[in-house]
């Protein structure tokens, strides 16, 4: 996972609740096997006609905001399914982070996994930042983590929350898995305790395939 | 001190905390499919991990595969056989349990799990799916997780994870006949919204919830994630317990009664504590009926629709009127007498054999409306075997719709059942988002009896009036 500690990035404004995650990636992009190439059907529906042509009222089909790298969003960003492929899509496009009055649970814990910060801000300060969005490569966002503070192009530090664990490992780009298997004695310690009623899902079933 | 059946399940599993209050979360069962587990297993294979626990994972093909007879002869979509084959690589590489197209226990994830045995009270349960949450009416901690967790179960049998908050929905009273666990769960979405759940683990529990058979249950927790939940959960009680017994991969014997006095000391204790409540009345709820794109946007079958102008915030006005544009209607119309194109009766909300029974009671002596495509997609192998068994599958064959293989089918359009753009479906799925069924697709998330009422009328009918 790639480290985020400073961006200073043209933001994007898109101005819309309820962004769900069949909007950010529709279901049909997502048979692939990789995380990576999934930029160019971001926002898919939003972005591009039935022939395949842009649309040039999206946003993101603006020049001015193609090689946007922040992305300030309505309410309840990202609800809908678990799709990791949702932020996937955004790092393959660009964006390292979103910025939103609130986020659904699943999408804001995976942008953490990929090196993605998502912001919560109260609406009236996302309200401004989309104003300050929609001035698009002249008015540059700095984000930093490391002072948990957003500068808007006035100069204005607008200070936000972020879990410190997660912010740790977003500073350093560190891998859960490595972490956890820090403790993999506790986990030892845990599962000798698995009570013996519970089932394991034991012999592979696939070698006892039924015949139809 | 008091403890809700969240934080039961919860303190059972904390394997180890962190400074930060982070906890190592041990995961009992986790459910594996094509979609999102391809880029996980990859992780695994770059980084030497194996899979710590094959004998707590199961693995099943249903989000991209056809739902076709034909479908054992080969999948002809390249990509998604590219996703289907390279699961069964990775299943055969790390030794998973499987359930391949070829067997009668394939089916959809969340429908396989409990009719396995293999989702049990108390456990905590994964998969990277958010529909995980359906699993949550055993009165199991479930929950979807992104591809990274996936990875993060496989290789440690944890989940590095903070507590969520505790929300309380009682609903009490009597459900009116004509209503199910689905009109239930609408209403509830209707009431609180599709965030009102952020953050929250909703205990679903009151009478009409007690009174609700496994299926009704499995409906509800299935779409408390359309109300932006963490996960659903309903404290287990005889009716699980009674669906439980003789399952496969459930104790058995001895280990059943030993399980069974561990699941009694699972719900919630008195004056536990909440920090969100909603109650709702079961007796003032009517068969629902979705009219926008997200669940939120929930009447009555008796409703008219909305009208924008009556909406005081203006960006609520303007979602409003773009999910009107969108869906074809026009503020003030009755909802029911719509036209609908398309019936699609399945998904992990609504394809276990009480949601097609219910669907053919109304289906039977009568005939799909000209000029409509209803398809029946059962949610496993076995529910098909057992509709076919009952007769249950030859009402509805003779009443003239599609009886299909068991897959997500027409939930998510990412296999070869979608809409067209332009199309109309009613549909016991879960989500009515832009697009969700194919391009341009509109839907209607309604119960499976009305589902049916829809398919042999032609248009979106109150179920009440044909039974």
């Amino acid at each position: 996972m790639d480290k985020f500690a400073l961006l200073t990035a043209t933001a994007a404004p898109l101005n819309v609740a309820n962004v769900d995650t069949d909007k950010i990636i529709p279901a049909r992009f997502l048979k692939t096997i990789k995380r990576t190439g999934l930029g160019k059907s971001l926002f898919a529906d939003m972005r591009y006609a039935a022939d395949g042509s842009e649309k040039a009222d999206f946003v993101l089909n603006q020049p001015k905001y193609r090689h946007a790298e922040i992305l300030v969003a309505g309410d309840n960003f990202g609800c809908g399914s678990s799709r990791e492929h949702a932020p996937w899509a955004l790092l393959d496009f660009g964006i390292r982070c979103v910025i939103a009055p609130s986020f659904a649970d699943i999408f804001f814990n995976n942008c953490f996994k990929n090196g993605i910060l998502p912001i919560v801000l109260p609406e009236e300060i996302v309200a401004a930042l989309m104003d300050d969005a929609a001035l698009g490569t002249n008015a540059r966002l700095t984000v930093d983590l490391e002072a948990q503070v957003v500068v808007r192009p006035n100069g204005t530090r607008i200070p936000f929350e972020v879990d410190a664990f997660r912010k740790h490992c977003l500073l350093n780009g560190l891998d859960d898995i490595g972490l956890t298997l820090e403790h993999t004695a506790a986990i030892d310690a845990y599962e000798a305790k698995i009570p013996a009623w519970q089932p394991k899902i034991s012999g592979s079933p696939r070698f006892t395939e039924r015949k139809k | 001190m008091a403890r809700t059946l969240f934080d039961k399940i919860w303190d059972a599993h904390v394997v180890d905390r962190l400074e930060d209050g982070t906890c190592v979360l041990y995961i009992d069962r986790h459910l594996v499919h094509e979609v999102t587990s391809p880029q996980a297993f990859e992780g695994l294979r770059l980084a030497g991990r194996k899979v710590r626990r094959v004998d707590a994972t199961i693995a099943v093909v249903d989000h991209n595969i056809p739902t076709d007879a034909d479908r054992l002869k080969g999948i002809n979509e390249p990509e998604s056989k590219l996703q289907i084959d390279t699961l069964e690589q990775n299943v055969a590489a790390f030794g998973v349990p499987y359930f391949p197209i070829s067997d009668a226990r394939q089916g959809i994830v969340h429908v396989i799990g409990p009719e396995q045995g293999i989702s049990l009270p108390g456990m905590t349960i994964v998969c990277g799916d958010s529909h995980t949450s359906t699993h949550g009416a055993m009165g199991a901690l479930a929950f979807g997780i992104g591809t990274s967790e996936v990875e993060h179960v496989l290789a440690t049998q944890t989940l590095l994870q903070k507590p969520a908050k505790n929300m309380l929905v009682q609903v009490d009273g009597v459900l009116p006949a004509g209503c199910t666990g689905k009109d239930i769960v609408l209403a509830i979405i209707g009431k609180i919204g599709t965030a009102g759940g952020n953050g929250h683990v909703i205990e679903f529990a009151g009478e009409a919830i007690r009174d609700l058979d496994m299926a009704g249950r499995l409906s509800v927790c299935n779409m408390s994630i359309e109300a932006g939940a963490r996960a659903g959960l309903i404290a287990p009680d005889e009716t699980t317990f009674a669906y439980i017994k003789g399952r496969p991969y459930a104790p058995q014997g001895a280990d059943f009664d030993a399980a069974v006095a561990y699941w009694r000391t699972l719900p919630s204790d008195e004056g536990a504590q909440y920090d969100k409540i909603v109650v709702l009345d079961a007796a003032g709820i009517a068969p629902q009926v979705t009219w926008g794109t997200n669940p939120e946007a929930v009447i009555p079958v008796t409703g008219i629709v909305p009208n924008p102008a009556d909406e005081a915030d203006e960006t609520k006005r303007g979602q409003m009127q773009r999910m009107l544009d969108y869906m074809a209607l026009t503020p003030g119309q009755k909802i029911a007498g719509t036209p609908v194109d398309v019936v699609f009766i399945g998904s992990c909300t609504n394809s276990r054999i009480e949601d097609l029974r219910a669907a053919a009671a109304v289906a039977k002596g009568r005939h799909v409306a000209p000029g409509v495509r209803a398809l029946v997609v059962p949610g496993s192998g076995l529910v098909k075997k057992q509709a076919e068994d009952e007769g249950v599958a030859q009402i509805l064959i003779d009443a003239g719709f599609e009886w299909r293989e068991a897959g997500c089918s027409m939930c998510l359009g990412m296999n070869p059942d979608k809409l067209t753009p332009g199309q109309r479906c009613a549909s016991t799925s879960n989500r009515n988002f832009e697009g969700r069924q194919g391009p341009g697709g509109r839907t209607h998330l309604l119960s499976p009896a009305m589902a049916a009422a829809a398919a042999v009328t032609g248009v979106l009918t109150d179920v009440r009036e044909l039974v």
